[in-house]
């Protein structure tokens, strides 16, 4: 599903963010990305999303190469194959839990009533359907990435994306988020996460990779 | 480098936001400079002209024939200062190529008009005369260029190096003294200054001491036409003025204020690692001071190179001189941007002060205060694109800048508004005094031999209807002088005459008067007025009359006496062939032609030229202050705009997100702004009547058609979306992962 083929990212004269990268992804595999800080993870998660273009090589997503997309390509592309989620939530403040879930079919110019009904039931299936009025301000931090996945999840994406997912939540709450990226990963969603925790990844994973210095680790 | 310092820096790494407060406070301080030079300028413009002129408080004549240069020049004993005596002449000219026929001009000899101790001339355009057959023009209505040939009754030349404008009106030319001894001296010159100028009494004396056969000028006189003259233009100029002062006050304090806004994030930072809380307060003063200071300056720089064709304009339109620039204005106008920008600073800097360090480092990553959430969950209902509608909602969540935004375009459509409207006023003024030249199709110039052409312009096929009209000095009684008077004859009420009150005169006996007729003789509509050579006239309504003389019209046969030459108007029945008509009666030996509205006069396209300027600085200022207001809201959501994109919205959607944040404060700001150019134009219109001594028709007043008015009022969102269009794009063009990483 992912081909990213020798890949590199420079920011100026810095050393380089990714190196000469290369790794495939299948459909329906959960890859971990694993590294230290400044590792190049985030920046090929970045490349993958089609938020950043690379220096150097090529990356095909669905058979899509993303390297070559204008902006509004890849925006499109986002709506279509691929759901986000951050480390720090990313939720928008002055929405309400339904309507931040709502935001990519609503972007994406889905039917409105289909799409209520869509986000109804992933607040339900994610466990928090009470909170579908309150503002994302008001839950705790498991309750936001709960938030946060059932807003990637809204387009029904074929790959999810997530960025230190339990990066900024407690235990209790780290376990939740990791529960749930088991249940999905076994309804047959391909997942590509980036964490440092290694715990996260050996339970969610089939497969890890290890990045250093911008390159897969020997 | 100190911690203050670190803070101004950080804020002005940030180059577009930090331009776009350069750029606004430059404007508004542009649009404050020259406002406060138009209320300078509408403030006693004749007694400031006068004291800059050192203008001359009386001006002699005497017959050359029967004083010499020595008596004339004994009368300067008199008064306090004088000069003079100066050679006069009498200037006819023919017309020739390029040149209009002239009227006789009285011109002065004068070796140095700009610098003499008084009435110092000013000069407008050109250079002096230096030798014969060159001639310096008064600036009027006449308007000769320079470089014109004047092709004079014995066949020499003068050609027009300058024009100049004295105050005091001594002279309509100014030669040497050479050339006004050989044009024919007709009189000498002599300008007196006076301790004591201020009173009719003490100038009446000043003039009996002269002696009898002396022709003399007051400046009193003079002064009393100025006044009338720059009472008609004072308000319009005057609200100009204020509009800019208050929109230029109100984007520099909401620029200060959002600049000051925009740093707590870094302040927090400072605080956390040991900036004092009056070092906060410094350090925000002083981040607002710097990029306001510089827009000051350059602000300053801005009005006085545009106030020297402005004030041109004013002081042609005043009939007085250019006001140089002001050192005065311009030190106000830097106190008054100052004052402001501290004004607002100040409580910002306070609060960023008093703010605990946790909260500023946590500003645009904590939810706010839920303000903006109704907003939100409303426009969420919509039908609208999600793009519009998110943008629809997020000014709500900052309130100050929402209203500061909605006030700015409020300003701009005012401005717009009362321009339009009173572009469109004087253009309707100009049409109604000249309708009744204009509502005929054909005129009929009176024959020498005074035959009446009336038979035969009934007969001629196609004459729809006709009148006679000419003029007559009507004599009234409580008039010092007789009326101005037009008669009729035949059926004259299609002419086209506005009435102010009451109806057309419809038999002898009848009249109707202009409103200047009616404040001279303290008569109303219904009196009867009396007069030699006529019966009682009874005044059966007030008509507009643009001159603010004091006019009576009244049928031919009211005032037996008069002897006058009519002219014939007809009006065609439709389809009539104008050229084939008009053949008709000249074979007839009459001398028929085409009625034709006159082009707009100089003083229209003054004014036109004057209120363009003001409206594009004013929507200008209007359109930075939104732009400015943008910029800081895309700032501050920048990390938001990052979200949108990365769930998938496109360049396309992110500008139109934008564009449609400042539609809601674009469309009511215009709404508002409306009503209150509309109110602004119905009181200064008629307030420039009331100061011309004239009455306008309600037609030229109500000029504003309820479509002009809608239109008017979505200026208001075109304002906006002109000065969100920047931010936009900038918007657009942010890449994802950069905007989700800023903070």
């Amino acid at each position: 599903m992912i081909d990213v083929v020798d890949v590199s990212r420079r920011y100026g004269d810095a050393q380089a963010a990714l190196d000469h990268l290369s790794l495939h992804v299948s459909e329906g595999e959960c890859l971990a990305l694993l590294g230290p800080s400044g590792s190049g993870k985030s920046t090929l998660l970045n490349l993958i999303a089609g938020l950043d273009r690379p220096t150097e090589g090529t990356v095909t997503v669905g058979g899509t190469r993303v390297d070559r997309l204008s902006e509004a390509a890849a925006a499109r592309y986002r709506r279509a194959t691929i759901g986000l989620v951050f480390q720090f939530f990313n939720l928008l403040d002055d929405l309400t839990v339904t309507d931040n879930v709502l935001l990519p079919a609503q972007i994406a110019g889905r039917p409105a009533a289909k799409s209520r009904r869509r986000a109804g039931e992933l607040l339900e299936t994610l466990g928090i359907d009470r909170h579908a009025h309150a503002y994302p301000g008001r839950l705790s931090g498991g309750e936001r990435q709960r938030v946060a996945v059932a807003r990637a999840l809204m387009n029904r994406p074929p790959l999810l994306l997530a960025d230190e997912p339990t990066g900024a939540l407690d235990t209790a709450s780290g376990t939740e988020v990791r529960k749930l990226l088991v249940d999905l990963h076994a309804d047959g969603q391909t997942i590509v996460l980036v964490t440092h925790d290694e715990t996260l990844a050996a339970a969610v994973a089939t497969r890890t990779v290890r990045l250093v210095d911008g390159q897969v680790a020997a | 480098m100190s911690a203050i310092r670190t803070v101004v820096r950080g804020a002005q790494r940030r180059r577009v936001s930090t331009i776009v407060i350069i750029a606004a406070t430059t404007m508004a301080v542009t649009a404050t400079v020259l406002a406060g030079l138009l209320l300078a300028a509408s403030s006693a413009p004749f007694a400031n002209a006068f004291a800059q002129q050192h203008g001359a408080h009386l001006t002699a004549l005497f017959d050359a024939a029967t004083t010499t240069k020595e008596q004339a020049a004994a009368t300067a004993s008199q008064a306090g200062q004088a000069i003079g005596p100066f050679p006069v002449a009498s200037v006819s000219s023919r017309p020739g190529p390029g040149t209009p026929p002239l009227p006789p001009l009285t011109v002065a000899g004068r070796a140095d008009p700009g610098s003499d101790p008084i009435d110092k001339v000013t000069l407008l355009a050109g250079r002096w005369a230096r030798t014969t057959g060159e001639i310096v023009l008064a600036r009027t209505d006449l308007m000769i260029p320079t470089g014109t040939t004047l092709h004079l009754p014995d066949g020499s030349t003068l050609t027009v190096v300058g024009q100049a404008r004295s105050i005091s009106q001594t002279a309509q030319g100014w030669v040497t003294p050479e050339q006004a001894a050989a044009l024919g001296q007709t009189g000498w010159q002599m300008l007196y200054r006076y301790a004591d100028a201020g009173t009719e009494a003490a100038m009446s004396a000043h003039k009996t001491a002269l002696g009898t056969g002396v022709q003399t000028q007051s400046w009193l006189d003079v002064r009393n036409d100025a006044a009338h003259r720059t009472q008609l233009y004072v308000p319009l100029l005057s609200a100009f003025g204020l509009i800019g002062l208050a929109l230029a006050a109100l984007v520099i304090g909401n620029v200060t204020a959002g600049t000051v806004a925009s740093a707590t994030r870094r302040i927090g930072v400072m605080k956390a690692l040991g900036l004092t809380p009056s070092q906060v307060v410094r350090a925000c003063l002083a981040q607002a001071l710097i990029p306001g200071l510089i827009g000051t300056v350059l602000g300053i720089a801005a009005g006085d190179v545009l106030a020297i064709p402005l004030m041109s304009d004013v002081a042609d339109l005043f009939g007085t001189v250019p006001m140089s620039v002001t050192p005065w204005v311009d030190a106000a106008a830097i106190a008054v941007a100052v004052l402001v920008i501290a004004a607002t600073a100040a409580p910002a800097a306070w609060r960023a002060a008093r703010l605990r360090t946790v909260d500023a480092l946590a500003v645009g990553r904590t939810p706010h205060d839920g303000r903006g959430r109704v907003a939100a969950r409303l426009a969420a209902r919509t039908r609208l694109p999600r793009p519009l509608s998110l943008g629809l909602a997020q000014p709500f969540t900052k309130p100050a800048r929402l209203l500061a935004m909605l006030l700015t375009v409020a300003f701009g459509t005012a401005a717009a508004t009362f321009a339009i409207g009173l572009s469109t006023s004087l253009r309707h003024v100009q049409a109604a005094d000249q309708k009744p030249a204009t509502s005929a199709d054909v005129v009929v110039a009176p024959a020498l031999d005074a035959t009446d052409p009336s038979a035969v312009i009934a007969a001629t096929p196609g004459t729809a209807a006709y009148y006679g009209r000419g003029p007559a000095d009507i004599a009234v009684d409580g008039l010092r002088d007789a009326a101005r008077g037009t008669v009729t004859t035949g059926d004259a009420h299609w002419a086209g005459y506005e009435m102010l009150d009451g109806r057309w005169y419809t038999r002898p006996g009848e009249a109707v008067v202009s409103t200047g007729f009616l404040t001279a003789t303290g008569k109303h509509v219904g009196d009867v007025v009396t007069g030699a050579g006529h019966g009682p006239l009874t005044l059966v309504g007030e008509v507009f009359d643009g001159s603010a003389n004091n006019h009576l019209y009244t049928d031919v046969a009211s005032v037996p006496g008069q002897r006058t030459f009519l002219e014939w108007y007809v009006k065609l029945q439709p389809g009539t062939d104008r050229g084939a008509y008009l053949a008709t009666l000249q074979n007839q030996n009459l001398h028929a032609e085409a009625t034709r509205a006159e082009g707009p006069d100089g003083t229209l396209v003054l004014l036109d030229s004057i209120t363009a300027l003001l409206t594009v600085l004013l929507v200008s200022v209007a359109g930075l202050g939104v732009l400015n207001a943008v910029v800081l809201d895309s700032r501050d959501r920048v990390h938001d705009i990052g979200v949108h994109k990365s769930l998938g919205m496109t360049p396309k959607q992110t500008a139109a997100m934008v564009v449609a944040s400042v539609a809601v404060p674009g469309l009511i700001g215009g709404i508002a702004g409306v009503p209150a150019g509309y109110l602004l134009h119905h009181w200064a219109v008629p307030a420039m009547a009331h100061g011309a001594g004239i009455r306008l028709p309600q037609t030229t007043i109500d000029v504003y058609a309820t479509g002009l008015l809608a239109a008017l009022a979505l200026a208001g969102v075109v304002i906006a979306a002109g000065g969100a269009l920047l931010p936009a794009g900038w918007a657009a063009r942010t890449r994802t992962a950069v905007a989700l990483r800023t903070e």
